[in-house]
């Protein structure tokens, strides 16, 4: 337990420009690390951050990217949320589906983070902004 | 961030770097479209080996060139895409297309050279 001790287990970081995506990718990585991931689960965890913390700055222009080392029965894993106080999701199903996009881009963003992590939520309003939140767990 | 761009020959290499944003991989697109038509390049190889995250906007950034560039005539290959950082684009549903990609440098610039002996 020594060692998780000295994993700073929460990480908050302001998503407001482009920098911010590349730095919360950055900080999810090393979290990641440090949690004892694998380099690919590590990759699959900062790509995650990165589509979700692009969201933000496309879609709501700013917002936060949270990271917290979570602890299961027998394993440990990294909460991902991706908050913002923007437009929110009209129609969650269609967003959730591959090739749908409202701004140009892909379209992939969030079907695709969904599959890049183990557990996904999504909680949107119009007037109150989106909530997504993931899981990966160490296997 | 500036992407350094380096002339050998007919072709133009670029090597991305890790911690690009979205206003550098924009700036990075124009700079080399800029710089295949000064020089009249006939290749161009963008090496993203040191790139640990290709999300949907690096994806779609580089195929944009690829097809910027090869309506100037040229060739796109874009080379070392990290084993975890494929699997990672998979994943993601992200396809690079019908943008040729190789294993290393040596590999792109072999293809590159190919490609231009037999159009010759």
């Amino acid at each position: 337990m020594r060692e998780f001790q000295a994993v700073e287990d929460k990480i908050h970081v302001s998503i407001n420009s482009d920098q911010d995506i590349v730095t919360a990718r950055q900080k999810g990585r090393s979290l990641a690390a440090a949690v004892g991931f694998s380099s690919g689960d590590a990759t699959l965890i900062a790509t995650a951050i990165s589509e979700l913390a692009r969201n933000i700055v496309t879609y709501a222009k700013s917002g936060e990217i949270q990271l917290t080392v979570i602890n299961g029965s027998a394993r440990q894993g990294i909460q991902l949320v991706a908050y913002d106080e923007g437009p929110g999701i009209p129609d969650i199903p269609q967003a959730l589906r591959d090739g749908f996009s409202t701004s140009g881009s892909l379209g992939l963003g969030l079907p695709g983070v969904k599959r890049l992590m183990d557990e996904f939520e999504i909680v949107s309003a119009e007037t109150s902004g989106t909530t997504v939140t993931a899981k990966k767990w160490r296997p | 961030m500036e992407v350094p761009l380096l002339k050998q020959g007919d072709f133009l290499i670029a090597t991305i770097q890790a911690a690009l944003t979205d206003a550098d991989l924009l700036q990075f697109r124009a700079a080399l479209v800029q710089q295949v038509v000064r020089f009249r390049s006939q290749g161009v190889i963008v090496d993203v080996t040191s790139l640990d995250v290709m999300d949907s906007f690096a994806s779609r950034t580089l195929r944009e060139v690829a097809q910027m560039i090869r309506l100037r005539g040229a060739e796109t290959v874009i080379v070392g895409i990290q084993p975890d950082v494929a699997f990672a684009m998979v994943q993601l549903g992200l396809k690079l297309e019908d943008v040729t990609t190789a294993l290393d440098l040596e590999e792109g610039l072999a293809y590159l050279s190919r490609r231009s002996t037999s159009s010759a």
